[in-house]
């Protein structure tokens, strides 16, 4: 390792480093989510499936020596609570939100129940492309280094924006979380769309979580998560229901986590507990920017339970 | 709808009241077992108990009690440091008769051990930390602890040899006096080789932030880090983070070396198994339980991790030496003239503080050539 000096470069470096390695799971979570959502429920449970997700791909990884398969059985086992959830919400007088935190206890016990074995085992890493080839400086190549998942996750967003908008699939979508009884009058069952929709919310949840274990940091344990399912979560009604949205917020999330330590490690060191909290009063602050007490927030699906 | 309240209220409380008759029966139960030649120990975590960290250790040491004979071990982990942690204890005294129970996590003693103390008498609780207080607290309760400091100090001084850029790394969760001795003696160990070399300190704020903790060691290699240690629940994710950068790394906790079996040099670790043999024979012996224990090195409550085969012969034998110098007792980390990184003089040129001087454990500083602030 040739390490040089690269002083106050640093900061803005791990920042730009910090929003590609910690984004990738709140992207795929809150777009997960934003599907959800946007069908008219809301899917609490993320946070769960993130765990349990995590959990399944590092074990199928560990078993299988290959990080691919955990990532596809992280999916299905993501993709299988979703449609749980999907399925019980359907029932009347179920309230999703309810089911969505118990969904979130099960998943996050039950992957701590079936984790056990895995914290001791070392499984595979997914690979990563790198992207500093044309820097010299070894700080730089290492902040390129960049996760396929994230760049997938990148791709998604621009197509989910685009899908919304444009295809049929999107339209049904919309329509369903609108309205049920526009919806029902066009002759869509919106149980099954959100069923789908839940589902792959699921399974989106889960390639975060197979990220976490599987690239960064890299490792199960059963405290991987702390809490970044619920933040994407609240993410998406940052976002505003927009992939787009969705993806630059996960990228704000990302790179303003990556500020504390990185001050700190230039010299920057009183009060780190307030750089902690930066991405936080960044919330607060768009969040009471961009609010108003004469309309609903704009691009709310209108069957949500909290907007209806 | 209020008929059926009533109903399940009713019931509720007719529940209850069996439950808390069962629990009273159960109650006086393991008190005619207590010291009797079987006796029950449980063990309390706050995190996994693999965790290749602070709950290993104290895994490892209970781990080694199940082969004495006569001795069963009950353990619960991942228990927060809630009223939930007074659930387990009456749970571990009630149903599994514990005659001998160790909360190991700091929040664990007060309120929630000693309102057990209260309530149980006949058993023995025993808390890692050091906030026993002969005057306050009861007799059944009590305390131990290792003094690890020195450990740092070694892993300091392989730091110093085997360091190119002259810049050491170290990951710390809270500003606390214990983690504070921790990064100091790191550094002066390694000023013991190179009075040039200096340590960046990054705090995360929590025990336990796994994303932070990533986060925090790549800020250090990027500023020219190249030995990275740290003082957090689990150095996993500081271990596999650090080696996948190219830096060597200080182990904490437990051992860490099968992580990184190239970029290991050495690490500090707890030898809780000493301690809990030492506790365990008095309470088959039927002899008072110590309430407050304490030891480090040369005690043999704390150890070190086997070499890593990057550590240099130079540094091997100052290794060795100093190791053997500790042994002997006496010995201090923390000696004059040393001045603190905001230039007070933290011990004057006659001062020196072994490691039970009772100056430590108020420590509010870091040393000079630690690059860090406590606030």
């Amino acid at each position: 390792m040739v390490a040089t000096e690269i002083g106050l470069w640093g900061v803005p470096l791990a920042i730009v480093g910090g929003a590609i390695r910690v984004s990738t799971p709140f992207i795929f979570v809150s777009l997960g989510e934003a599907i959800t959502e946007r069908s008219g429920r809301i899917n609490l449970g993320l946070e769960g499936m993130l765990v349990f997700g995590a959990m399944t791909a590092y074990a199928v990884a560990v078993m299988t020596a290959s990080p691919w398969p955990g990532l596809l059985a992280a999916a299905a086992a993501g993709l299988c609570f979703g449609l749980f959830h999907g399925w019980i919400c359907k029932f009347p007088g179920v309230n999703d939100i309810a089911i969505g935190i118990a969904l979130m206890l099960f998943g996050s016990g039950l992957a701590f129940f079936f984790g056990k074995p895995y914290i001791q085992p070392s499984a595979p890493d997914l690979p990563a492309i790198p992207f500093g080839g044309w820097s010299d400086i070894p700080q730089v190549q290492a902040a390129l280094n960049v996760n396929v998942l994230f760049l997938i996750g990148a791709a998604l967003a621009v197509f989910l924006w685009w899908a919304f908008r444009n295809t049929r699939v999107g339209l049904i979508l919309r329509v369903v979380g609108d309205s049920s009884d526009a919806a029902r009058a066009m002759g869509l069952n919106p149980d099954t769309v959100r069923l789908v929709a839940t589902g792959v919310g699921g399974a989106l949840a889960g390639i975060g979580g197979a990220y976490l274990s599987l690239y960064y940091p890299g490792s199960w344990t059963e405290r991987i998560s702390s809490g970044q399912g619920l933040m994407a979560v609240a993410l998406v009604i940052f976002a505003r229901w927009n992939p787009l949205g969705c993806f630059a917020a996960a990228l704000l999330f990302g790179g303003a986590g990556a500020l504390g330590p990185a001050l700190q490690s230039v010299g920057v060191t009183q009060g780190y507990y307030l750089f902690y909290a930066a991405p936080y009063i960044l919330t607060l602050v768009i969040m009471i920017a961009t609010s108003s007490p004469s309309r609903s927030l704009a691009g709310a699906p209108g069957e949500l339970s909290i907007t209806k | 709808m209020t008929e059926r309240f009533m109903l399940s209220r009713r019931d509720l409380l007719k529940t209850s009241a069996a439950g808390a008759a069962l629990g009273l029966a159960s109650a006086s139960f393991p008190i005619s077992r207590a010291f009797a030649a079987a006796a029950t120990v449980g063990f309390i975590y706050v995190g996994p108990k693999d965790d290749y960290g602070y709950n290993q250790a104290h895994a490892e040491g209970a781990a080694t009690l199940k082969a004495i004979e006569g001795i069963s071990v009950v353990e619960e982990e991942n228990v927060p440091e809630t009223v939930d942690v007074q659930k387990t204890m009456e749970s571990m005294i009630n149903l599994d008769g514990a005659s001998l129970i160790f909360p190991t996590s700091f929040g664990y003693f007060d309120p929630h051990m000693l309102a057990m103390c209260a309530k149980f008498p006949d058993v023995q609780f025993r808390h890692c930390g050091g906030m026993w207080n002969k005057d306050k607290h009861p007799m059944n309760a009590g305390s131990y602890f290792g003094y690890i400091g020195m450990g740092q100090y070694l892993n300091g001084v392989v730091a110093g040899h085997t360091s190119k850029t002259k810049k050491l790394g170290f990951v710390a969760a809270k500003p606390i006096p214990q983690v504070l001795l921790n990064i100091n003696s790191f550094l002066l160990g390694a000023r013991s080789v190179d009075p040039a070399i200096t340590c960046q300190v990054i705090f995360t704020g929590e025990w336990s932030l796994a994303i932070k903790e990533a986060e925090a060691t790549n800020a250090l290699v990027d500023q020219g880090a190249d030995v990275i240690t740290c003082h957090v629940d689990s150095p996993k994710v500081m271990v596999e983070t650090a080696a996948g950068r190219g830096a060597f790394v200080c182990g904490y906790h437990a051992n860490q070396s099968p992580l990184a079996p190239e970029k290991y040099l050495t690490g500090a670790e707890w030898n809780w198994a000493k301690v809990y043999k030492m506790f365990v024979d008095d309470l088959v012996a039927g002899t008072p339980l110590p309430n407050f224990t304490r030891g480090g090195l040369a005690d043999g409550f704390v150890k070190m991790s086997p070499l890593g085969p990057a550590v240099s012969e130079a540094a091997r034998k100052q290794f060795d030496g100093t190791l053997a110098e500790m042994m002997k007792g006496g010995f201090s980390v923390i000696k004059g003239p040393l001045k603190s990184n905001k230039g007070d003089v933290v011990a004057t040129e006659s001062q020196a503080f072994v490691e039970t001087a009772i100056e430590l454990e108020s420590m509010d500083y870091l040393v000079e050539g630690v690059v860090g602030s406590t606030a």
